[in-house]
């Protein structure tokens, strides 16, 4: 199961680099590839076929929520959000962050009255789901390693690859049962 | 370990000790010392089953995070969702893993289920109740923490959890201790941090934030997409509250959650059960004492086979 990260970290990336797109001329304007490595940790940098999406893809907001200028299309944001106000970046960094689980950021969402802000996703769950939401509904590739490679230090964590233990080193109980 | 027996063993041992040690203890009195009601600003972790992909990233992160021992298989390996204990139920909590996520194939559902298994950490914890020794405390944040110096390895807490969480460990003879999911509460809870299954999700499906706020958000999530969710935030009132809540597309009952806990904290019939703890302190060390003779005439016995 080692590849779902990465789909979405490519999704991502691609968000990223989108904002300067015009509703009508978007497929023209968008960038080629993106790299979405902001966050990369235990697996690669996402080399993201924006391109390629936007061919498959039925209009911008699919995944960006909306367009430069364009009131968001999720109904959580439009409460508040029209066009002009926040909505004015398209990139998924501008709402959702990618420090989300750090001690500043927290702080910031308790004190944020509004109960869709405390249930906002960070940037790795934007991408992850959004990504990962449309591969599994469209039967794209699901697996981790299928977008994003693993590096020595995420084999680590997951104690795989020169980090797997040793077959037959137990009985396959953990223990404690 | 039966289904029923963690339940009907309090209920029984209530109404055993109730015979026993009715001798001048009210319920009310109990009931008194015993009130460990929610805290008001408590933290908790609410888990939208609907997002979970089965990567087992957060198994993987709680290893490390709480350095325990190396797994048997690689946390990329989805034969540990194969794996059956007694009675054909899927792998739980053990001494070595404080999560595990379970897969569900669920009839007429598109895709399989997988849902994370650790502490629930309860308002009113019965593992903390049931422990003659105080070993369990229930933090302001909503962690339920122990303290593995005072733990005598007696188990009861195991008895009395509702959801089969503390796993014993048999690895060391010496001083066996109770093992389970602290909520990182060392390294991260009291600082103000999610814990590190929280955030290592790729999907973020577990939100952290203040207990209360997170009910909110699940009853608008459901309201939001009716269609999406079953009309149950679990956890909300089962035993009394957990800080760990749970929102599904499939009935709870269809995915191993036990629906019928109540909405009464296990913790009443542990009071009760507790009616029994003086009776307990007072018969464990004759009791103990009995076994260690016991054992001590066995070896005896052996080493006189092994002489002759
Ligand atoms: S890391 Fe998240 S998506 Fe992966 S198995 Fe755990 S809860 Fe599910
Ligand atoms: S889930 Fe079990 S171990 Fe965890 S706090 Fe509740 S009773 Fe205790
Ligand atoms: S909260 Fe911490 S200890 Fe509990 S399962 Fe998650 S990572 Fe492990």
């Amino acid at each position: 199961m080692g590849g779902r990260k990465k789909t979405l970290l490519g999704m991502a990336a691609l968000m990223l680099l989108t904002a300067p797109l015009a509703a009508q001329s978007w497929a023209a304007e968008g960038p080629g590839t993106v790299e979405l490595g902001s966050l990369a940790n235990y697996y690669s940098a996402v080399t993201f076929d924006h391109a390629m999406h936007t061919g498959v893809a039925a209009s911008c907001a699919e995944c960006h929520h909306h367009t430069t200028g364009l009131a968001p299309t999720d109904p959580n944001c439009a409460r508040c959000h029209k066009a002009g106000d926040k909505a004015n970046s398209v990139a998924c960094k501008s709402c959702h962050s990618d420090k989300r689980f750090s001690a500043e950021d927290l702080a910031k969402i308790e004190g944020n009255p509004q109960l869709h802000h405390k249930g906002k996703l960070g940037l790795k769950g934007a991408y992850h789901q959004k990504c990962l939401g449309c591969h599994t509904a469209m039967g794209g590739p699901t697996g981790c390693q299928d977008c994003h490679t693993r590096n020595d230090k995420g084999d680590a964590i997951f104690h795989s690859g020169k980090y797997a233990p040793a077959p037959g080193a137990s009985d396959g109980h953990g223990g404690g049962h | 370990m039966k289904k029923l027996n963690r339940r009907s063993f309090l209920k029984g041992g209530l109404a055993g000790g109730a015979a026993i040690a009715a001798v001048g203890t009210s319920k009310q009195a109990l009931a008194g010392t015993h009130n460990f009601g929610g805290y008001p600003d408590s933290m908790g972790v609410l888990v939208d089953l609907t997002k979970c992909v089965g990567c087992r990233t957060c198994e993987a992160a709680c290893n490390k995070e709480q350095n325990l021992p190396e797994p048997d298989k690689s946390f990329d390996d989805p034969s540990v969702f194969e794996e059956r204990r007694e009675g054909g139920l899927p792998r739980r909590t053990t001494e070595k893993a404080y999560t595990v996520v379970q897969k569900y194939d669920v009839p007429g559902r598109e895709h399989p289920l997988f849902r994370k298994v650790q502490c629930n950490h309860c308002n009113e914890p019965a593992c903390l109740t049931s422990c003659f020794v105080n070993a369990y405390k229930k933090t302001p944040e909503g962690a339920v923490i122990y303290d593995k110096t005072v733990c005598v390895g007696c188990r009861t807490c195991m008895v009395a959890c509702p959801f089969y969480i503390p796993a014993y460990s048999y690895s060391s003879p010496t001083n066996p201790v109770i093992k389970k999911c602290i909520m990182c509460y060392d390294t991260r809870l009291k600082f103000g941090r999610p814990p590190a299954c929280v955030e290592a999700c790729p999907q973020e499906v577990m939100t952290f934030g203040k207990r209360k706020d997170l009910l909110k958000l699940a009853h608008q999530r459901i309201s939001d997409k009716p269609d999406a969710y079953v009309d149950h935030v679990y956890g909300e009132n089962e035993v009394g509250g957990t800080a760990w809540m749970y929102l599904s597309d499939v009935p709870f009952d269809k995915i191993g959650y036990d629906t019928h806990l109540g909405t009464q904290p296990i913790i009443s019939y542990v009071k009760e059960f507790l009616g029994m703890v003086p009776m307990v302190l007072t018969i464990w060390p004759a009791l103990f004492t009995g076994f260690h003779l016991l054992s001590n005439r066995k070896d005896a016995a052996k080493n006189e086979e092994n002489k002759s």
